[in-house]
């Protein structure tokens, strides 16, 4: 070992962490499912790291040094707790550390994590946060601003959720064949939330949520990388990539909303672009279509149209109508008839609109009034587009679009 | 792990039903009994007389009262229960979802907190770990 600087064992720490956090809490909490015990071990661990490292030098594999300081570390405090804890948790942290003696390699188990933290049995609102910080060693408070909640709350409810794992006995491992469609579409629901969270923040201006749209990819990947045979994981993977890659031409440089027909198609990220065509190509081979690689083609299906000027509002309509089949969601229905409008005109698409005006989820939804009030103002009927402008704005928390919408209803005469 | 299903029904149910639908209820639940049994996961299981039947005691200013009926006044009550040993709550889930229960009713599934086989004491819970 040679000594380094407090600055590199700093970065070799921070490297570690992101390449070896969830391995490892996923090592270390296999057997007794007690994620907050491993956790807590795998941070005293980091600490210790970057007490150790700056002055006997950065170890040749830090994976293996924070396993092994974080499995001494949960020895320590099952020993400490041999009144409190149950027999079992004893012998379970013994076997893991026997365990990792013969696995020169870490196992990786982070999706057996993942699959427990997005379980049926945990509350769906916590399943996405649960899994950014198990998995990726996001912190409470980090976590809690980027969904809009207190620290203190978020920080209750994660641990709640732990509790939950370990005392109800879920599993941390992959679900049976029989099982895994179902609870493959819980964790990448989950996923697909965090991103959602990251996404809401469009200019970016939110570290904590624009690097969540980021730590939402890299979970998906792994998904994709790990179970290579599960198109659905590949179509969220494509349909985010795609989203993404809209980041930048989402916003003028003023911080104003762009629609996606007026964007910047040169500010796009062509890489980002290529490896989602790449993903969903992939996905399609595998013959099983469902709602991520669906809405992956729709956002396709847009850029062709922006890049190559190809009128393809046809597949779009028809793209919905599928989802729309698989889902029932009312926001396909929105979509739909918004693309519909494009080939049949805004009458018959405010006809489609009216199919869903009737399900109070919409009600309180932004999208459908400002629809609704696009459809409205493109038939002359600008008194009635006026008052759903008003209720669209009111609904919506981010600024830069209220602004497009309240220039929108100006300009009705 | 040791897991408890607890069911919960409308008891209202069962004595609308024709003697022939009782019969074909009670071998369904017989039917699951038996699949338990074999799988060798039944620790035990018994149903319960209706929740007219059940009385309550509480503690009233230090006195302890004795009141007809059951705990919870609602629709579903407590009708029987299964116990079972299985690695983990996706097992526990798996036979919850095969119970007839479910079929006309709710199934809670909460696992046993285990006792020390040496001193037969319940064992205490680690603290919960400070909020991070």
């Amino acid at each position: 070992m040679n000594p380094c600087s407090g600055a590199q064992a700093h970065e070799t720490a921070a490297m570690a962490a992101r390449h070896s956090y969830g391995k490892l809490v996923a090592f270390l909490a296999a057997r007794s499912g007690n994620v907050a015990a491993a956790e807590d071990a795998l941070s005293e661990a980091f600490a210790a790291a970057l007490e150790d490292w700056p002055v006997k030098g950065c170890p040749a594999n830090p994976e293996a040094w924070l396993l092994t300081v974080a499995r001494r570390r949960l020895i320590d405090t099952t020993r400490r707790r041999k009144f409190e804890a149950s027999p079992e948790d004893y012998e379970l942290a013994e076997q893991t550390v026997a365990d990792a003696d013969v696995h020169t390699e870490i196992p990786d188990s982070r999706l057996g994590l993942m699959f427990a933290c997005a379980h049926p049995a945990i509350d769906t609102a916590i399943r996405a946060p649960l899994m950014l910080q198990a998995v990726l060693g996001l912190d409470a408070a980090r976590i809690a601003s980027a969904f809009l909640m207190s620290p203190a709350a978020m920080g209750q409810r994660l641990v709640r959720a732990k509790t939950k794992i370990r005392q109800a006995g879920i599993p941390l491992r992959i679900p049976q064949r029989e099982e895994l469609p179902e609870r493959l579409e819980t964790v990448l629901d989950a996923i697909y939330a965090a991103f959602s969270e990251g996404w809401l923040d469009a200019a970016g201006t939110d570290i904590a949520r624009r690097d969540l749209a980021e730590e939402a990819i890299y979970l998906c990947r792994l998904v994709s990388e790990m179970l290579p045979d599960e198109p659905e994981a590949l179509g969220l993977l494509a349909l985010m990539l795609y989203a993404e890659a809209r980041r930048k031409a989402r916003r003028s440089p003023e911080g104003a909303y762009i629609p996606l027909a007026e964007q910047h198609v040169s500010l796009w990220d062509c890489e980002r672009i290529a490896e989602a065509e790449a993903a969903l190509l992939k996905a399609s081979g595998m013959g099983v279509i469902a709602r991520y690689q669906l809405e992956a083609a729709i956002q396709s299906a847009h850029v062709a149209r922006r890049r190559q000027g190809i009128d393809n509002w046809p597949a779009v309509v028809k793209l919905y109508d599928a989802l729309l089949v698989l889902t029932g969601s009312p926001v396909a229905a929105i979509n739909r008839a918004a693309a519909l409008a494009e080939i049949e005109g805004p009458a018959a698409a405010l006809e489609a609109l009216n199919t869903v005006s009737n399900d109070p989820r919409v009600l309180e939804y932004q999208p459908y009034w400002a629809a609704r009030a696009d459809l409205l103002a493109r038939t002359g009927a600008h008194s009635e587009a006026r008052d759903a402008y008003e209720i669209a704005i009111g609904l919506e928390r981010d600024d830069s679009v209220r602004h497009v919408l309240e220039k929108r209803r100006a300009a009705l005469a | 792990m040791q897991y408890l299903l607890t069911l919960y029904a409308d008891e209202s149910g069962w004595t609308t039903m024709t003697p022939e639908q009782q019969q074909q209820g009670a071998a369904a639940y017989n039917a699951y009994t038996q699949a338990l049994q074999n799988a060798g996961v039944l620790k035990g299981s018994n149903r319960l007389r209706p929740s007219g039947t059940a009385t309550t005691l509480r503690t009233t200013s230090g006195k302890v009262q004795v009141l007809d009926g059951p705990f919870i006044d609602s629709k579903e009550q407590l009708g029987g229960y299964y116990l079972i040993d299985v690695p983990d709550l996706d097992a526990a889930l798996s036979w919850a979802g095969k119970c007839p229960g479910v079929g006309h009713g709710i199934v809670e599934v909460r696992a046993i907190w285990s006792m020390d086989p040496a001193t037969q004491k319940y064992t205490g819970e680690q603290s919960l770990a400070a909020a991070r």
